[in-house]
């Protein structure tokens, strides 16, 4: 969470600055749910995360490395400067890169899902994150639903932050909460705060070990709070002010420091050496993305196929 | 082989290719919606699910979903096959196919082989929403394969070849060719996807066609016959890619183009299939090129608007006289 953080800050210090192309996407005060999904996973699992995972995603293996030249354009990076920000996968490492369009993720994780069964795995899982906004989707609906009847070990992970970019939860459902869709569906529901470290670390850990134990689709629900704008380039101005002060407003990582330090897990010197630690990461990771070549147009093969027989390189202008 | 040792439908091939692949590769599977005990809509599935058990699956009417799931095993080295109950169901799930299945492999550079399956084209009484052409629309995003074919034979080689290719293939099967076109048997060897073909042999002018169109424009082709005129057919097979060198060796030959297709007129095959011949070989034209395709309209239900709203072969032959005196 506090590498996750600081990494963040760095995003938008460098988006802020111009040196990223595209938009920057945080996840400041999702951090404890998203690493709660990270840590429950397992190399052979599957992550579909969204835009507000980073904490998840580290927790699952992604480098720091890799966020970092994905976001700068180093053509060495997962997406080689063809996709960015956010996008940025490895699915060989069960790792999926995101298309935009909310909702669209969670049948491509049940197909990996049914993949693994196929070749007769056991004991997988496969987590999607997911927001309140992409629940109105047709595809949230049909994923979920195909996950029912396949029964596969799908954990869907809803964090709910009052905000899809700026339209308010009531003007997205008018159910009264979003884990009750979970009965609907034939699923188990789960709920959870998500401004709560061990909380989500408990309730999403139950979730997957139903999910691994072949209990079929799984979905959580955790309320909480975006504490930036949609991406950096919104000032969140419409988020209401009383939320802020809410119990859901809290941030979930100064929380967890506080419970950490207050039982005596952590001192005041190891936390600032692990924050000293991850900015070291961090900078260093930046250093060498930003020497990196960007890539070059005239050695891109523009070629969209695997098949290259099959390319049809007609162009109007060629 | 037909199912009944004597010929074999278009159909019926579609229906042998799949068992062919199914049995060939452990790593293919059907998915769609009635393919399983059922057989399918149009029985293109028929005893598949029996002789291979937990291979070919009903799917919930999702067709989002469907998609998106077989990106997912694509991914992890399965080889689906999706079979659409109609090509106009396809939409539903046209995210999936566009901007998850045709991007992949450019965005991550692994392959994403799967076979999305669309019965095409109008039948009588069909009416608008199961009646569509789709080809130009998918065949207008890179990251596609877009086959159309004609013949028996290419049904079943075509398919047989798309379930091998590593990229995600549309295949537009023409709902009007699956019961009434015959072979006496499959083939053994085919033409590659890719390559268009001579259909039939002629000088005095071109025209380019694919899928049921083909045998509308042969139609055509043996009226004006009758009338002294040669005519050659470019059966196009896929429409991407799309065979210019094939396309462009005929109009070379007979200085004359009409290109004919079953979707609609606003832009798509018959349009890029003129740029190209125009922006590349325009000294090779005695005359202007011309398209044929459906009105400008949703494919009508009554089959007395149907009949007038589709290229027949009475409308190419008409289109292929107006050609010759241009």
């Amino acid at each position: 969470m506090v590498l996750a953080r600081i990494l963040d800050d760095k995003l938008a210090a460098l988006y802020r600055t111009g040196k990223i192309f595209g938009g920057v996407f945080l996840g400041r005060g999702q951090e404890a749910l998203s690493v709660a999904i990270g840590m429950h996973l397992r190399p052979g699992d599957v992550f579909a995360p969204l835009i507000r995972d980073q904490a998840g995603r580290l927790a699952f293996g992604e480098t720091v490395l890799d966020v970092v030249r994905t976001a700068l354009g180093s053509v060495l990076g997962p997406m080689r400067g063809r996709d960015g920000n956010v996008h940025r996968g490895r699915q060989k490492d069960g790792m999926l890169p995101m298309i935009s369009h909310l909702g669209a993720m969670i049948a491509v994780t049940n197909g990996t899902l049914f993949a693994r069964r196929w070749r007769g795995e056991q004991s997988f899982v496969g987590a999607v994150s997911v927001g309140d906004g992409a629940t109105s989707t047709g595809a949230f609906h049909e994923g979920l639903n195909q996950a029912a009847v396949e029964r596969l070990p799908l954990v869907m992970v809803i964090a709910n932050n009052q905000y899809a970019y700026s339209t308010p939860t009531t003007r997205q459902y008018a159910c009264k909460r979003l884990v009750d869709k979970a009965i609907g569906y034939g699923v188990a529901g789960h709920e959870v705060d998500g401004t709560d470290l061990e909380a989500c670390l408990r309730v999403v850990g139950a979730a997957v070990a139903q999910a691994r134990a072949g209990h079929g689709p799984q979905l959580v629900e955790a309320q909480l709070l975006r504490l930036c704008g949609h991406g950096e380039h919104d000032d969140a101005s419409y988020v209401d002010a009383r939320l802020r002060q809410a119990p859901v407003g809290q941030d979930c990582l100064r929380l967890a420091e506080a419970r950490a330090l207050a039982a005596g897990w952590l001192s005041e010197t190891e936390l600032e050496s692990w924050r000293e630690e991850a900015i070291a990461t961090v900078e260093a990771a930046v250093a060498q993305a930003q020497r990196e070549p960007a890539p070059d147009p005239f050695r891109e093969d523009w070629l969209a196929l695997a098949s290259p027989h099959l390319a049809d390189g007609w162009e109007p202008t060629a | 082989m037909g199912a009944n040792g004597m010929s074999v439908t278009y159909l019926e091939a579609i229906r042998e290719a799949q068992a062919r692949a199914l049995a060939a590769d452990p790593r293919v599977f059907v998915y769609g919606q009635d393919v399983g005990a059922f057989g399918g809509a149009f029985k293109a599935t028929k005893n598949l699910a029996a002789e291979h058990p937990g291979r070919v699956l009903d799917a919930p009417i999702s067709e989002d979903a469907m998609v998106g799931l077989a990106v997912g095993c694509a991914m992890e080295g399965l080889r689906p096959i999706i079979e659409m109950q109609f090509a106009d169901f396809s939409l539903v799930g046209f995210n999936q196919i566009v901007n998850q299945a045709a991007t992949l492999y450019w965005r991550t550079g692994q392959p994403c082989p799967l076979v999305i399956r669309l019965p095409s084209g109008g039948t009588v009484g069909s009416g608008p929403f199961h009646s569509q052409s789709l080809e130009s629309i998918y065949a207008h995003y890179p990251g596609l394969v877009v086959l159309t074919p004609a013949t028996v034979e290419d049904a079943y080689s075509m398919l047989l070849e798309a379930v091998a290719l590593d990229d995600p293939v549309i295949f537009c099967e023409h709902k009007l060719l699956y019961y009434h076109l015959k072979a006496e048997r499959l083939p053994d060897a085919a033409l590659p996807v890719g390559k268009a073909r001579i259909s039939r042999e002629g000088r005095d002018a071109t025209v380019v066609s694919y899928s049921a169109m083909v045998h509308e424009a042969l139609a055509a082709a043996e009226e004006l016959a009758g009338e002294g005129t040669q005519i050659e057919v470019v059966d196009l097979r896929s429409v991407k890619p799309l065979d210019t060198d094939t396309v462009m060796a005929s109009v070379a030959r007979t200085g004359r183009l009409l290109c004919v297709g079953e979707g609609w007129p606003w832009g798509g095959v018959t349009a890029e299939v003129v740029a190209r011949v125009v922006g590349e070989g325009l000294d090779l034209l005695d005359a202007p090129p011309l398209r044929l395709n459906a009105r400008n309209t949703p494919v009508p239900f009554h089959p007395h608007l149907w009949a007038a709203h589709r290229p027949t072969a009475r409308a190419i032959a008409t289109a292929l006289r107006k050609l010759l005196r241009l």
